[in-house]
């Protein structure tokens, strides 16, 4: 019954929302809306023991064989939990922003809520692209009428960019099924077919592009910064917490099992077309003068070091994935709110204009370094155990991949350090209006993010413990 | 038998019934009242109730698959009338003749949806064509829709005498104009019987404008009355598809190979041309009718496929295709400004009707939770079940990303644009009818077989 309350709650309290006129109820709406999915999350972890809970299934579609099943494992878990956490904190994060129809802004959020979790939980595949689809269509209109100056065609570029990509999946998911025998697209028949040698081939491409669109894998990724910038900053943190970890979160949990000789076939090319985006995407934020587009091409070198790690087959780059997933979107709802605050309160995000906010604004300033040290993985930081998991993988696969990888590490300790020297140190051009000051909600949502990266990052093993099952069953999948 | 017989005699009465009653408005009460009756009837013939018993002589047998389609066409008529009967009203003064006129145009669709003889083909298809050329035509004061007519009188005329020149030689190598198969094993073709189906082949292609002839669609539609394009658009064109799948299922389908490639060929060409001139167009009602085009591409994937599968999915296009479509022709026909930009700001001051026009969109479009989607699945799933198709198939789905580019246009122009639109007050009515429309749409996306369960009970 879980999943299916993580589906319905956001579900039908969004399509209330979209009717709520006033702004105040609109808000508190959503944010009770949102705290309610985060505790049905919170118990998902307790009853970790008894599957019966976890586990929704009832008819569908019968003649065409794909039924309405929904279920949590381990790391179903550990992602709607990182989507539960999400929404709560970007609704508190953001609660002084204020929109034209707030009703219908709230409405869509709770919506694309509603469809992300169903693609963390559905077991059937024609489901997964439902949701897969339907995730996106609040997405689109959240960023086009709440959007920057050049939000239209941005966001369409956006918008069909994915959509061709999964159509693409639509014409593999329509193969697999043919080629299944029993006709199904249960998930535990997909991943059992016996493939032809060879024949998995061009189906992986079909399902590997819309998944790599989405993450977005390097070359694919030219609609995200571009996004990312013109969305508003709620939505962006959505679509960088969460939507992006629906990439990796389907190679994961689909890809893999169900393309097993074609992933190893394929590795090697995977693998070099995300370092190279790791590289590229790093060497590319050390030339921004924004805010929101460095954190927007650290969040591709950051995707590209786990679209690597997946793809090499090893149990602890697999852990150190999972781990990832839900440390990479901790930090960077903490390092968008942080930007937000600061863009909303000096009317500017670009470094040539800002400088100085350490002696005007301190505690903004510890929090922005904290969040700042977790972006770059520093021990202590949960990302410190997401990537030593990962380039140990990446080591043990290939050293000079692997080595090409840390040179992206290293420049990502360039630019980060680079934007907090900018943001908080140097000449305060005008300290008059350059002071920041911290709303209580997002000063309070900061702090609980910080507790988060320093309890994953000094006791991560409680997260391990969920995700290991997972693990070594796609690694046995995969050999 | 229901559908043809009480539709002719339903179009005698609406044109003998201007004689006695002078009120305009009345007639859209009375075609309504007649579309009903003669849904009933269709359902109740799918049931064994029969009130007319003719032996037809093998020139029409009547299928579940004839009748549920036939069903789709009258109930997606009676929703047109509804929504845009005042429009029809406003036409020209001959109102009860255009109802009339639609009437035999669904005799035409329950002929072709039956036929087993070629002669019935032809006949069916005149039927339908002829009332049409006459619509098109109906606004006499208006030289662009007297151009339509008669470019597509001529035109239609020409196809006619291509596919009679068909059927001829079709006659001269069986000695019948049968159509059933007589053994299950496929036989070569002769020459003339080849040239004879290339001929149909093209006749029909016309009818439901598959490129290359589709070259009269675009004027015609857009000089047409815009309420009867939606007509035309609609039900004249998902007929004609019934008309070439019962042709193809036939002695004349599944030629081992021998009819793929053209078929696919022509798809590819009609799913290009549809899709790349409607991202050009300016004017939201030319959009339509290359739409309409595009649309008619993914449909042949049904003749293509002909399994089962393809026949499912060209039930669930043309409902979807036909809801949606008329759905935002209903909302066109009322607008004074035609161009995209008219439609700036529409969101604001008809929040109901556009949130109606996003889902009939989104159906077009094909994006899951709509019938659209269901439709281009089932035609997508039916051409893999043949086999061989990667090509044809990515090259349907690219196109199927173009056609996103122009229906969210007129998202784009409702939502996120502003603007101030003229647009009349509309009934309460037309409202409810229009949000119905919408949850059939959503009703066929969420479980498409409320609808093709009708196939098989």
């Amino acid at each position: 019954m879980i999943p299916v309350l993580l589906i319905c709650i956001p579900l039908f309290t969004g399509i209330i929302a979209c009717f709520l006129p006033n702004a105040k109820t609109a808000k508190s709406w959503a944010l009770l809306a949102s705290i309610a999915t985060l505790a049905v999350s919170l118990l998902s972890i307790g009853l970790q023991k008894s599957s019966s809970q976890l586990m929704f299934d009832a008819s569908w579609l019968p003649l065409l064989g794909s039924r309405f099943t929904v279920s949590l494992d381990g790391m179903g878990t550990m992602i709607t939990l990182l989507t539960a956490i999400s929404f709560p904190v970007i609704f508190v994060g953001t609660y002084q922003n204020s929109y034209q129809k707030p009703g219908a802004f709230y409405g869509l959020m709770l919506l694309s809520q509603a469809g992300l979790m169903g693609v963390f939980c559905a077991a059937d595949l024609l489901l997964f692209y439902f949701f897969w689809e339907l995730a996106l269509i609040p997405v689109y209109f959240l960023c086009s009428i709440w959007g920057g100056e050049k939000r239209i065609a941005v966001t369409f570029k956006f918008f069909i960019y994915t959509f061709a990509g999964s159509l693409l999946m639509l014409l593999g998911i329509l193969y697999v099924y043919m080629q299944s025998p029993s006709h199904s697209f249960a998930a535990a028949n997909v991943t059992n077919i016996i493939w032809a040698e060879g024949s998995q081939n061009s189906v992986f491409w079909l399902f590997f592009i819309a998944f790599a669109i989405k993450m977005p894998i390097f070359p694919f990724h030219t609609w995200q910064p571009d996004t990312y910038e013109q969305a508003p900053t709620a939505v962006t943190m959505v679509l960088s917490a969460v939507m992006v970890k629906m990439g990796i979160f389907s190679v994961i949990r689909w890809l893999l099992p169900m393309f097993p000789d074609a992933s190893a076939h394929f590795s090697h090319l995977v693998i070099l077309l995300c370092v190279i985006g790791m590289v590229y995407a790093s060497l590319i934020a050390i030339k921004q003068d924004d805010v929101k587009r460095l954190i927007a091409y650290s969040s591709i070198a950051h995707i590209g070091l786990m679209g690597a790690a997946m793809f090499t087959a090893n149990a602890s780059a697999i852990q150190g994935v999972m781990f990832q997933m839900f440390a990479h979107g901790i930090n960077v709802i903490g390092l968008w709110i942080v930007a937000d605050v600061i863009e909303k309160q000096t009317g500017t995000r670009k470094f040539s204009e800002l400088g100085g906010l350490a002696q005007t604004s301190p505690s903004l300033a510890i929090l922005l370094v904290i969040m700042a040290l977790a972006n770059i993985a520093l021990p202590l930081t949960n990302a410190f155990i997401g990537e030593f998991l990962m380039f140990s993988g990446l080591f043990t696969y290939n050293v000079w991949l692997a080595t090409a990888a840390l040179v992206s590490i290293i420049l990502a300790a360039v630019y980060t350090l680079w934007m907090v020297q900018k943001v908080l140190y140097g000449e305060n051009k005008d300290v008059a209006t350059l002071t920041v000051k911290l709303p209580v909600g997002t000063r309070l949502m900061l702090i609980v993010l910080v507790v988060v990266i320093f309890a994953f990052g000094v006791f991560p093993q409680p997260m391990i413990n969920l995700t290991t099952g997972m693990v070594s069953s796609i690694t046995a999948q995969i050999k | 038998m229901n559908t043809i017989i009480l539709s002719a005699i339903l179009g005698v009465v609406m044109m003998l019934s201007s004689t006695f009653i002078n009120d305009k408005a009345a007639f859209k009460y009375i075609a309504s009242i007649g579309l009903a009756l003669l849904f009933v009837f269709n359902i109740a013939e799918s049931y064994g109730f029969e009130i007319f018993t003719i032996n037809t002589r093998q020139l029409l047998h009547f299928t579940k698959f004839g009748l549920l389609f036939n069903s789709i066409c009258i109930l997606a008529t009676l929703l047109f009338t509804m929504l845009s009967g005042r429009d029809i009203e406003a036409v020209g003064s001959y109102v009860a003749e255009y109802f009339a006129l639609i009437f035999f145009v669904l005799c035409g669709v329950g002929i072709v949806t039956s036929y087993t003889s070629l002669l019935m083909l032809f006949i069916g298809i005149e039927i339908i064509s002829i009332p049409v050329y006459i619509l098109t035509g109906s606004d006499k004061r208006n030289l662009k829709g007297n151009e339509a007519a008669l470019k597509y009188f001529l035109m239609g005329a020409f196809s006619t005498g291509i596919l009679l020149m068909g059927i001829a030689l079709l006659y001269g190598t069986n000695g019948n104009f049968n159509i059933i198969r007589v053994s299950r094993d496929i036989q070569p073709l002769s020459y003339l019987e080849a040239l004879g189906l290339v001929m149909l082949f093209v006749a029909l292609s016309f009818k439901v404008s598959a490129a290359p002839f589709h070259f009269w669609t675009p004027d015609v539609y857009d000089g047409a009355p815009t309420v009867f394009t939606s007509f035309m658009a609609t039900i004249v064109k998902v007929a004609g598809f019934a008309a070439f799948i019962r042709l193809f299922e036939s002695r004349y389908g599944n030629m081992g190979g021998q009819t793929d490639r053209l078929i696919g060929l022509v798809i590819v060409l009609t799913l290009a041309f549809g899709n790349l001139t409607a991202v050009f167009q300016q004017s939201v009602k030319r959009m339509l009718a290359y739409s309409s085009i595009a649309q008619a591409g993914f449909m042949l994937f049904a003749v293509f496929a002909l399994n089962d599968v393809a026949k499912e999915g060209l039930i669930l296009y043309a409902a979807s295709y036909s809801l949606a479509t008329i759905g935002i022709f209903a909302v066109l026909v009322k607008m004074k400004d035609y161009s995209f930009e008219g439609f700036n700001g529409f969101a604001q001051s008809q929040p109901l009707l556009a949130g109606v026009l996003v889902v009939c969109l989104l159906s077009l479009a094909g994006i899951p939770l709509t019938g659209g989607f269901f439709a281009k699945y089932y035609m997508l799933s039916a051409a893999i079940k043949v086999g061989n198709v990667g090509l044809l198939v990515v090259l349907a789905v690219i196109f199927a990303a173009v056609s996103v580019y122009y229906y969210f246009r007129l998202i784009q122009a409702m939502y996120f644009k502003e603007g101030t639109v003229n647009f009349p007050a509309v009934s309460t009515s037309f409202k409810i009818l229009m949000v119905m429309a919408a949850a059939a749409i959503i009703i066929l996306g969420v479980f498409p077989y409320t609808l093709l369960q009708y196939l098989y009970f």
